[in-house]
């Protein structure tokens, strides 16, 4: 290991599948590479901790989204976003794609998180707030507030903010 | 020559990486990890994962799309 140990701390704010990356492969990636890590999960990042994972992408607001399709990277306009029906048909596209590519789901990678000892903090006033219970969330969690969270940030060395 | 083999190949980032991790596990202190990847991210990966966690990178080399690394487990 190295000699001077550096931990990280992450803040996870967002829930949707694009945004469920950045965390967990940072989290799973510095663990694997020796650090302690810490992942705070509040808001709409709360739902990565849920048991049953249902995550969507949306292409709404979303300019920067465009995908790979013959050739050429494709938009969709904000408008065709809000038909029903057509996020969950770009989600399923979205996993189909990172299937095919061979990258991992965020069941696994969360799977990893745990395994590595990744600590896994979920806000408590998120919790309180869109009414979540403790028990449709993975086992291993703490739950804590802010105060626990600046605690972990203090000691770390590298914090971010997802 | 290596003591574990890795197949990585058609594994995006990061997992080529994760997987290593826990392949070591099963290396013995001082043995050699060989690990196939066609991730090119892998390349500066497995370099920057050596120098962090001390293990050493004895080779790499690319053949054909897919990457060969050597990993010597630190004692």
């Amino acid at each position: 290991m190295s000699a001077e140990e550096k931990s990280m701390s992450i803040i996870v704010t967002k829930g949707s599948l694009d945004w469920a990356y950045p965390p967990f492969i940072l989290a799973t990636t510095a663990a694997a590479m020796g650090l302690p890590v810490t992942m705070f999960f509040t808001f709409y990042g709360l739902p990565l901790l849920l048991k049953d994972l249902k995550l969507q992408v949306t292409a709404a607001g979303n300019p920067a989204m465009k995908m790979p399709m013959a050739g050429m990277h494709v938009g969709l306009p904000n408008l065709v976003t809000a038909i029903p029906g057509v996020d969950a048909m770009a989600s399923v596209m979205m996993k189909n794609l990172i299937k095919k590519k061979g990258v991992a789901s965020i069941e696994d990678l969360r799977e990893a998180a745990v395994e590595s000892e990744v600590r896994m903090i979920g806000c408590q006033m998120t919790m309180d707030l869109f009414e979540y219970d403790k028990k449709d969330m993975i086992d291993g969690i703490d739950i804590g507030g802010a105060a626990t969270y600046i605690e972990c940030a203090t000691q770390a060395d590298i914090n971010l903010f997802i | 020559m290596a003591d574990v083999t890795l197949d990585a190949k058609g594994l995006n980032c990061p997992l080529p990486i994760l997987k290593a991790r826990k392949a070591l596990k099963d290396v013995p202190d001082a043995g050699v990890l060989e690990i196939l990847a066609t991730d090119p991210g892998a390349v500066a990966d497995f370099e920057a994962f050596c120098r962090q966690t001390g293990n050493e990178l004895l080779e790499h080399s690319e053949d054909d799309g897919v990457y060969r690394f050597l990993i010597k487990k630190a004692a």
